[in-house]
């Protein structure tokens, strides 16, 4: 002990001194980011967890305050499942996300392409309209839509006036695919076109495999939003429950089960699955389209 | 090369080009620019959908502004939610952006956990937190009475649906969280040491390096997000409707705004004046009013200098 204090100090201890307050500092802010880190992870994965729970939870049980169920009543899940409607919703589900998703994309690249890569008179208006569109909120054109699609066309009740104008270029879409479209190098198209392809076979054999990165992103987006509308099915399919997806039918789902917490608990858990089960196959892709829309804009 | 050559190549350039945009040529004319033409024809008319319309003048737009007892609370709603719901999401964003920023040890985990909610379909993360922030049995008020704090009554009490809406809103982050990253790691390094080197704070390399290269991409978040906060729509109806007990059934008809007109936005009144009370006309001056406000953010957007869309070249 005196042996160590009775040192002289020499000037590489000092260092070392520096060094260790330098490393204490370190790890305090690294504890402090990380404690921050677990109380925010906290508030994003409680709700989901509560969720969970209760919807393991007996009738009874859901109607008090409790937060673990005491049985586990993994049957809640068949309930729902057997649920009259339950699965139609999910076949129309299918159907809107499905089929509007393909018809988006395949009407959107040319577009996209067109406004990304040709110069033409009018392009910037054309631009800006389709930023205008994307920007609308759908209610505002609602009134005369509806009255095309039901007076006009006869079918309300129906998805097929939600998923017919996919196959007319949506504009979110093409604003996306534009913004990527813009980071593949002219370089390549040129010498596609001294090798004489065509515009559309150009677009085809060589821009289409650069872009499948910003074609993933348009579809897992327009996917889930067509996985998530409530406005137009509730507007176009609500008077036919035949018509119902899953996000109009779950709020229904609650009214009929007034009182059945862990019922209607299940029932989101099983709405919420799926879409998280995507995300964990298609991760980059997402990450890639929300920062085209905010960071290369 | 010939005036007659330039010219036929000019034209099928241009039949190339139309070609290529026609998918949203038809869309534009049949989606977008008809639809906001008839709006604007309806909203002059006396129309219920079953009568033939009748021209009314101004009756309309004299009735939304004056004499409809619903408009001015949505107005009002919407003014609250782009004040404080669209602040409370960009400063949490960029809170959350420059923590995952700094978290060094399971980033990928953290990023994961925060970004998730997200991607919670509207329907379903509403009637979760219908059910989390439920007064008189949902956790949140378990816990906090446990912990000796108030319990209030959240979607159920007109002073706190709004606020409960907003917690809604910061629970799904996590698209702001990931263009707030992009933008925080995009800051020059060397600017931080710098300054480090000239002795600045945490707090001033924040306010006078990290804030000013962000600034862009905080602007986009708050006009975008005010955008967003024009459309926003299922969230506060869904809300409503379960926390009131009104869904669907025959004969039962829901008033938007519950409780007390405290949840109700421009776009549920387009739906309730529309297609609940079958007065066309109102709703169309609505729909053009939502309409107006939109485009105004929208320009903003795309002003030819210091717009944050870039259109030009």
């Amino acid at each position: 002990m005196t042996q160590i204090l009775d040192k002289p100090v020499s000037p590489a201890s000092i260092v070392g001194e520096a060094e260790r307050t330098a490393r204490r500092r370190t790890l305090l802010h690294w504890i402090a980011v990380h404690s921050l880190g677990v109380a925010a992870a906290l508030f994003f994965v409680l709700p989901f967890v509560f969720v969970v729970l209760t919807s393991l939870m007996s009738d009874q049980q859901a109607l008090t305050r409790d937060l673990v169920p005491t049985t586990w009543e993994w049957d809640n899940y068949r309930r729902v499942l057997d649920t009259p409607g339950f699965a139609t919703w999910w076949r129309n589900t299918l159907l809107y996300a499905g089929l509007g998703t393909v018809l988006t994309v395949v009407s959107s690249i040319p577009v996209a392409y067109a406004l990304a890569k040709f110069r033409f008179r009018g392009q910037r208006l054309a631009l800006m309209l389709v930023i205008s569109m994307m920007m609308l909120p759908p209610q505002v054109v609602i009134i005369p839509m509806y009255l095309f699609w039901a007076k006009q066309l006869d079918m309300a009740g129906t998805l097929w006036p939600l998923i017919i104008p996919m196959a007319f270029g949506d504009a979110f879409s093409i604003f996306l695919l534009r913004q990527f479209l813009l980071t593949i190098p002219n370089e390549y198209l040129d010498a596609a076109k001294v090798d004489g392809c065509s515009e559309l076979r150009t677009l085809l054999k060589v821009v289409l495999p650069m872009a499948k990165p910003g074609i993933a992103a348009v579809a897992l987006f327009q996917f889930f939003y067509a996985w998530n509308d409530y406005f137009g099915p509730q507007i176009y399919a609500s008077e036919n429950p035949a018509a119902w997806t899953l996000s109009y039918g779950l709020e229904s789902f609650k009214g009929a089960h007034h009182t059945d917490w862990n019922l209607t608990m299940a029932a989101t858990v099983l709405v919420m699955a799926p879409v998280i089960l995507v995300f964990f196959f298609a991760q980059k892709a997402f990450v890639e389209g929300v920062t085209l829309t905010g960071v290369k804009g | 090369m010939t005036t007659h050559t330039l010219r036929t190549k000019r034209r099928s350039s241009a039949l190339r080009t139309a070609a290529f945009m026609s998918p949203w040529l038809i869309g534009f004319s049949v989606f977008f620019a008809y639809p906001l033409i008839s709006t604007v024809y309806f909203s002059f008319m006396k129309y219920d959908g079953f009568r033939p319309p009748v021209f009314n003048g101004l009756d309309n737009w004299t009735y939304v502004f004056t004499e409809y007892p619903m408009f001015w609370p949505a107005l009002r709603n919407t003014l609250w939610l782009v004040l404080v719901m669209v602040t409370c999401r960009v400063v949490f964003g960029l809170g959350i952006g420059l923590l995952i920023t700094r978290i060094k040890t399971g980033a990928g985990v953290f990023r994961t956990l925060f970004y998730l909610p997200y991607l919670a379909p509207p329907v379903a993360a509403t009637l979760a937190f219908v059910f989390l922030l439920n007064p008189g049995t949902g956790p949140v008020n378990s816990i906090l009475d446990a912990i000796g704090l108030p319990t209030p009554g959240w979607f159920t009490d007109a002073s706190w649906s709004k606020p409960a809406l907003t917690a809604l809103a910061l629970w799904g982050i996590g698209d702001l969280m990931v263009i707030f990253m992009a933008a925080l790691l995009d800051v020059p390094k060397e600017q931080y040491e710098a300054a480090e080197l000239d002795g600045a704070s945490a707090w001033q390399r924040f306010r006078f390096v990290t804030l000013p290269n962000i600034s862009p991409i905080v602007m986009f978040a708050v006009v975008t997000g005010v955008i967003q906060t024009m459309q926003y729509y299922t969230q506060p109806l869904v809300a409503g409707k379960v926390a009131s007990g009104i869904i669907g059934g025959s004969g039962q008809q829901f008033e938007p705004g519950y409780p007390e007109k405290s949840t109700l936005t421009l776009p549920q009144l387009v739906y309730n004046v529309g297609f609940q009370r079958f007065d066309y006309g109102a709703a169309a001056v609505i729909a053009l009013v939502l309409f107006v406000l939109s485009m105004v953010f929208t320009a903003f957007l795309m002003r030819r200098r210091g717009g944050l869309v870039q259109v030009g070249d």
